[in-house]
């Protein structure tokens, strides 16, 4: 065999080359393969002892574990469940993204709005007041405006200590002043709410026909969002402009009036039985749904005293007509025609 | 220092409701509220195993967490005991409780609840000890007479097990060990870190 190697013929040469690849290429798919094998072992090991080991006591426990009922002589909300988990689940995302986002994005609204007041300033009446004016909101309109927005910073006030005050407010009044101050927040709120409830139903019934969109909304969007962000532009608007159509009625009285309001209810049982799985999802509903719209009115209240001359349409009912002239254009021309 | 903790052994357990009794008897508990009860699991097929569950005195305690008013506090003993004086009765603490603990004396129009009631480990609450106005709000405080909770005392079978968790497991275990089978240390995993 000495002289195996020295065989220097075509035919031995390519033989020798052929073995030295075949070895390599099973020592390669070995190297990958024989490695999987012990997982081949522990599944079919484990699958045996699952077969051997089903514990029909453990697994007796690993359903109350996931909260089944049973039977007890104690009268009272779910008081046949031993265990239920979802009051975990809730504390996480109670005390976890709803109380640590939330503030924020509150601060990030008011942030905006000190940036758009810093480069945009008051957004003034162009040219001379006439002394002219006309009627935006008659008594009935004004009433319901101020009576939702009383009740919505009561609201807001009363809801926002009950969920920040522990880290806020007791460093500031200590436990019993806090203790005080949120039993009569929880009180406020629990019987306000309805009433507020009713207020956004005739909000959205005294407005819902100057609200309805129109092909102006978009260019209004277009056109430097109502010349909110651009200066000079006065884009042709309707009673309503988009924004206030958008924001202000149909995501905020609408959607979020809706779901904060039904919320609402279920949180203090006037809808269902306050079961706590229920009750678990509806607060933290409840808290995003309200914070979202108390973003909103944050930039309504801006807007409202940030443009001159807009804040006497809703407290003494007249806007002088330069005023209707320059931002809502069309709705004046309706106005005047009768 | 000792760690308070529950335990109910579901092989002794005979769903007699000596606890619940001897427990509302003991504080006085108002109508309604029952600060134990016992759970039957499989009632009346083979199997049936019933539990005797109240507060367990989470070391990381739901309850305590969700509070708006931050009213709980944990004592030396590991116990979990809340201030009523500063409870606004919002509910927050039976929606986070996994044994459903917590207990209101009153369910009425608008979600007022009144003050949340629920097991002191026999240990009263923050007011002094063994005054009238702590027997009053929170029932006697056992532990400051230097006995353990009512409840584990009067079980007839002594399934309810109530002490040091040290000494608590280890009886357990020798129960487990004589009568062959698994330990259930039931609820330790959801209450107990250590």
């Amino acid at each position: 065999m000495c002289g195996f190697i020295k065989d220097k013929t075509p035919k031995a040469v390519a033989r020798r080359k052929r073995i030295v690849l075949t070895s390599f290429a099973i020592l390669l798919a070995s190297v990958v393969l024989l490695p999987l094998g012990g997982y081949l072992y522990s599944g079919l090991s484990a699958q045996a002892a699952a077969e051997e080991q089903t514990n029909p006591r453990a697994n007796y426990w690993r359903a109350v574990r996931q909260g089944n009922t049973g039977y007890t002589a104690v009268m009272g909300q779910e008081t046949n469940t031993l265990i239920q988990n979802g009051g975990q689940n809730w504390r996480q995302w109670r005390n976890g993204p709803v109380a640590n986002i939330s503030p924020w994005f509150l601060a990030l609204v008011l942030l905006s709005l000190g940036l758009l007041f810093l480069l945009r300033g008051t957004m003034k009446i162009e040219g001379t007041l006439s002394g002219r004016t006309v009627t935006r909101y008659n008594v009935a309109e004004r009433v319901i405006h101020w009576y939702v927005a009383i009740l919505f910073i009561i609201l807001t006030i009363t809801g926002l200590s009950l969920l920040f005050g522990r880290a806020v407010l007791i460093p500031i009044l200590g436990y019993s002043g806090f203790s005080d101050w949120a039993n009569f927040s929880i009180l406020l709120h629990n019987y306000l709410g309805p009433f507020f409830t009713v207020g956004v139903v005739l909000a959205v019934i005294a407005w819902i026909k100057d609200n309805i969109p129109t092909a102006t909304d978009w260019q209004w969007f277009k056109e430097g969002v109502g010349g909110i962000l651009a200066k000079g532009k006065h884009p042709h608007a309707e009673r309503f402009n988009a924004g206030e159509k958008v924001f202000v009625f149909w995501l905020g009285l609408i959607v979020l009036g809706a779901i904060v309001s039904i919320t609402g209810f279920m949180l203090i049982g006037w809808i269902g039985e306050q079961m706590r799985a229920t009750m678990q999802l509806v607060n933290v509903i409840h808290a995003v749904a309200s914070i979202v719209w108390i973003g909103i009115i944050c930039g309504h209240i801006y807007l409202g005293l940030a443009t001159e001359g807009a804040l006497q349409g809703m407290t003494r009912g007249q806007v002088s007509e330069e005023w209707a002239k320059q931002h809502h254009d069309l709705w004046y021309k309706q106005a005047k025609k009768g | 220092m000792a760690r308070m903790k529950f335990l109910c052994d579901a092989e002794r357990c005979i769903e007699c409701n000596a606890c619940v009794t001897a427990c509302k008897n003991e504080h006085e508990v108002p109508w309604g509220v029952n600060r134990r009860r016992v759970v039957v699991l499989n009632d009346g097929v083979p199997g049936e195993k019933s539990i005797s569950v109240a507060c367990m005195h989470c070391t990381d305690a739901p309850c305590a967490a969700v509070c708006p008013v931050d009213c709980f506090y944990t004592t030396d003993d590991g116990i979990v005991l809340h201030d009523k004086d500063l409870c606004i009765g919002c509910g927050y603490c039976f929606y986070a409780c996994p044994f459903g603990a917590p207990q209101y004396p009153q369910q009425s129009a608008f979600g007022v609840r009144g003050k949340m009631d629920k097991c002191t480990f026999c240990a009263g609450g923050p007011t002094a000890d063994n005054s009238d106005a702590e027997y009053a709000k929170y029932g006697r405080n056992r532990i400051a007479e230097g006995k353990l909770p009512l409840c584990a005392e009067m079980c007839s079978t002594k399934a309810l097990l109530a002490g040091d968790g040290d000494l608590v497991a280890d009886i357990y275990r020798q129960r487990v060990i004589r009568r062959g089978g698994r330990p259930q240390t039931w609820g330790w995993e959801t209450a107990y870190q250590s």
